[in-house]
């Protein structure tokens, strides 16, 4: 007996919920620095804050210890440029996604993450997390350098990216958090943020939440902010049946974050940026099927009769040897690896891959599906790393994968790992689990865009910081986020120290609190979360999907807006849990507002943020090459321009370094 | 199990996402305690394994299984749609084995690295 269902058939009873309610309670916390988002980049946030010498209080949405897209785990660190063995610069690699994406990343946090992320995989090293081959296991594999025992992804050759053994990452983290004595609320869904006086575009001195166990109220007062949440990941598509095994993010990716943010007055740049969305949930579970991108790179693929694909560098040049594959060919200097939070890599910086016009070779009869990965034809170290290794330590692959499919049988040394059998343009990317053809184009996910913010990591806002992965405009995936979230955690304490006891506003914690309970007041016929969010996402698939223009835009922010006042108005939650998953939705309507009023601003289409406007159609007009920081005042719109290297202009140093050396 | 029948709503999609087997499990909680989006909640009747409660928002993360101090207990269970789709053939005798399958190959019982 597991589920509800035969709970109810075996006792002919309904379980009471199990834990205390109290939807009156109000609990306050009061803290110098406060953490929405218990991750790893919201617990390196609290770690490194504690080390100044302040008081850290973490609110997290489900429970520290395993939470959060790097809470399954992780098998490479990008950008680790400056360890001994790495052979690229900050500035080669910042500049190599910043040129990549023509300017569209915040350079400024690309620099950040450079400097400080092999410091702060050190610092992960002494929290327990194996990042050198300690066993010798790999001893005299070209990936591995034999000095400090450091083993190399992608581009063997650089050096600048690790293969770390990280699938208890979060757990090492957590326990480094509770060492330091960091407090942790868990089961925290924050409803807002606190604005000095009440005012929006105020200094933020803390945050509301309401514990989704048992439903009490929590006031957080705090001298300092870190805004430390993922994605909203269910923004323009809800089927979580079908999805919610193969997605990239969990259940909690509502963009909260990112909500909290907008209401409260924080600036956000190229919230408009969006890309079809191959990670969100349609494709099949994550590295469960034969593939050779990202953790399997490398992986030879055959056809059906045993013939091996090719691979080719990023000119389209055929290369001859496996050894071939894993580093920079002729024109390039280095290679930067896949998921870093960049959508485009030049082609001086692009993989190997498997070509691109593998699709039309299968339609002429050139190779026959379906596709097999076959690891043994790799050498006995390169097919352990690839699975056994990398799969095995990468988020959801210890038991997921490695430990389901080896008890299953599977043997990496005898076996055909099967692709998926798709519609062809499946095949233009070695990604195959990854979505292609089976996500349908109308559904998108906001990408690329994120909360502004200084070379402090601070937003426009007093007091609020972000250190995360893709809330953070130039932010990354898992090792972006450990880095990002160690240095706004280090700046918050840092202004915390000075910073005037918060005085929090009665009033807005009275309002807060009033629209928190609604959904548990209503009438019980109510809709449930799941009706509610569904409609969200088709608002956001149908009004702000590939092409876009002025009237239908305000249409889907009127369909929003109009939700607000009608299914979502009396919405109905029986417990807390369903109360979270409500405030959640209202999280997702700001996030979609967010997105519509950030493209009605640009008024040109854009190729490198996919942003398609019928009405205005021309592609790239160069008076539109500039950044268009919007937030609210006063709950109206309020925008400016920003030139895309402002982080390189006045009040800013106009060297890299020189600001790094100024504000870090 | 009662004989008795009951209005109930569909089983949900997915069923399981997770299993628990009642001779192993102790009923303590700690997978409950570290579940991200509480999939789980703790069982009336003390010492029994918990009730899957929302399958739907399991991640399949596994950090329930991962936390559990007696291996076996509980066991993690992609949703049919995905265990259908990871396949694999044995290189020399040509064989197809499917995750799930009825006639299983003998484990692979090599450890990950690390």
């Amino acid at each position: 007996m597991s589920i509800w269902h035969e709970y109810i058939q075996a006792t002919g009873q309904l379980p009471e919920w199990p834990y205390p309610v109290d939807y009156n309670k109000v609990n306050e916390v009061v803290t110098d620095v406060l953490v929405i988002g218990g991750g790893v980049a919201g617990l390196q946030a609290a770690i490194n804050a504690v080390k100044k010498g302040v008081k850290v209080a973490v609110a997290e949405r489900g429970h520290a210890k395993r939470s959060g897209s790097g809470g399954a785990g992780v098998d490479h660190w990008h950008g680790a440029v400056t360890n001994p063995c790495s052979k690229v610069t900050p500035e080669d690699y910042t500049l190599g996604c910043y040129d990549s994406m023509q300017g569209w990343t915040g350079g400024n946090v690309r620099y950040i993450i450079t400097k400080e992320s092999w410091d702060t995989l050190l610092e992960c090293e002494k929290m327990g997390i194996q990042i050198r081959d300690v066993r010798d296991e790999f001893k005299g594999a070209n990936f591995r350098d034999e000095k400090t025992r450091l083993m190399f992804a992608y581009d063997y050759q650089s050096k600048h990216i690790l293969r770390i053994w990280g699938y208890d990452i979060k757990v090492k983290v957590y326990e480094e958090a509770r060492r330091v004595g960091v407090d942790i609320y868990n089961r925290m869904m924050v409803t807002g943020l606190l604005n000095e006086g009440g005012k929006q575009g105020g200094r933020i001195i803390g945050a509301t939440a309401v514990d989704t166990r048992t439903g009490e109220f929590y006031v957080f007062r705090s001298k300092a902010t870190v805004i430390a949440t993922g994605g909203a990941g269910r923004l323009s598509l809800f089927a979580p049946e079908l999805t919610a095994s193969a997605a990239m993010a969990d259940m909690n990716s509502a963009g909260v974050g990112q909500a909290i943010g907008w209401n409260a007055g924080a600036e956000f740049v190229c919230m408009e940026a969006s890309e079809q969305g191959r990670l969100t949930g349609l494709g099949y579970a994550p590295y469960s099927m034969g593939n050779a991108s990202n953790t399997y790179h490398g992986t030879p693929i055959v056809d059906a009769d045993g013939k091996e694909l090719p691979w080719v560098d990023p000119f389209g040049r055929e290369l001859k040897t496996v050894e071939d594959r894993f580093i920079p060919q002729e024109g390039q200097r280095f290679q930067l690896g896949i998921g870093i939070g960049i959508s485009r890599t030049n082609q001086e910086y692009r993989l190997n891959d498997i070509p691109p016009d593998i699709p039309e070779r299968i339609r002429k009869g050139e190779f026959k599906l379906p596709l097999y990965a076959d690891l043994s034809l790799l050498s006995e170290h390169e097919r352990r790393i690839i699975f056994g290794m990398m799969v095995g330590n990468e988020g959801k692959t210890r038991i997921p994968i490695y430990d389901t499919m080896t008890k299953a049988g599977f043997d990496p040394d005898k076996d055909l790992f099967q692709t998926p059998v798709m519609p062809l343009e499946g095949y233009f990317n070695s990604c195959y689990w990854a979505g292609g053809p089976n996500t349908p184009p109308n559904v998108r996910m906001v990408g690329g865009g994120g909360f502004l913010v200084d070379w402090n990591l601070r937003t426009n806002l007093e007091g609020l910081y972000i250190g995360a992965g893709s809330t953070l405009f130039g932010g990354g995936c898992h090792g972006e986020s450990h880095t990002t979230g160690r240095y706004a955690g280090r700046h918050a304490a840092e202004y915390a120290r000075t910073a005037p006891e918060p005085l929090v506003d009665r009033q807005q914690i009275e309002a807060e609190r009033n629209r928190a309970y609604t959904a548990v007041k209503q009438d019980k016929g109510g809709n449930g979360w799941k009706e509610i969010n569904a409609a969200i996402a088709r608002i956001m698939r149908d009004y702000c999907g590939r092409h876009k223009n002025e009237m239908t835009l305000n249409l889907g922010l009127r369909l929003l807006d109009e939700l607000k006042t009608t299914e979502l108005a009396s919405a109905y939650a029986s417990n807390p849990h369903e109360l979270g998953r409500l405030l959640e939705c209202q999280a997702l309507i700001s996030v979609g507002e967010l997105a519509i009023k950030s493209s009605l601003e640009r008024k040109a289409s854009n190729s490198v943020l996919d942003f398609h406007r019928l009405d205005y159609p021309e592609m790239d007009p160069p008076e539109w090459n500039k950044l268009l920081p919007i937030r609210q005042e006063n709950n109206k719109v309020a925008i400016r321009e920003l030139p895309l290297d402002f982080h390189l202009k006045a009040p800013y140093a106009a060297s890299y370094e020189e600001n790094y050396q100024r504000y870090a | 199990m009662s004989d008795k029948l009951y209005i109930i709503p569909n089983p949900p999609t997915p069923n399981k996402a997770v299993e628990f087997d009642p001779d192993i499990c102790i009923g303590c909680n700690l997978c409950v305690d570290v579940c991200p989006t509480d999939v789980m909640m703790p069982n009336p009747e003390k010492g029994k394994q918990p009730i899957v409660v929302y399958p739907e928002e399991c991640w399949y993360c596994a950090g329930c299984i991962e936390e559990c101090p007696r291996p076996g207990a509980i066991t993690m269970l992609h949703p049919t749609q995905q265990r259908i789709s990871v396949n694999w053939k044995r290189k020399d005798s040509g064989e197809y084995f499917r995750l799930g399958m009825k006639n299983p190959p003998p484990p692979n019982t090599r450890p990950p690295s690390g």
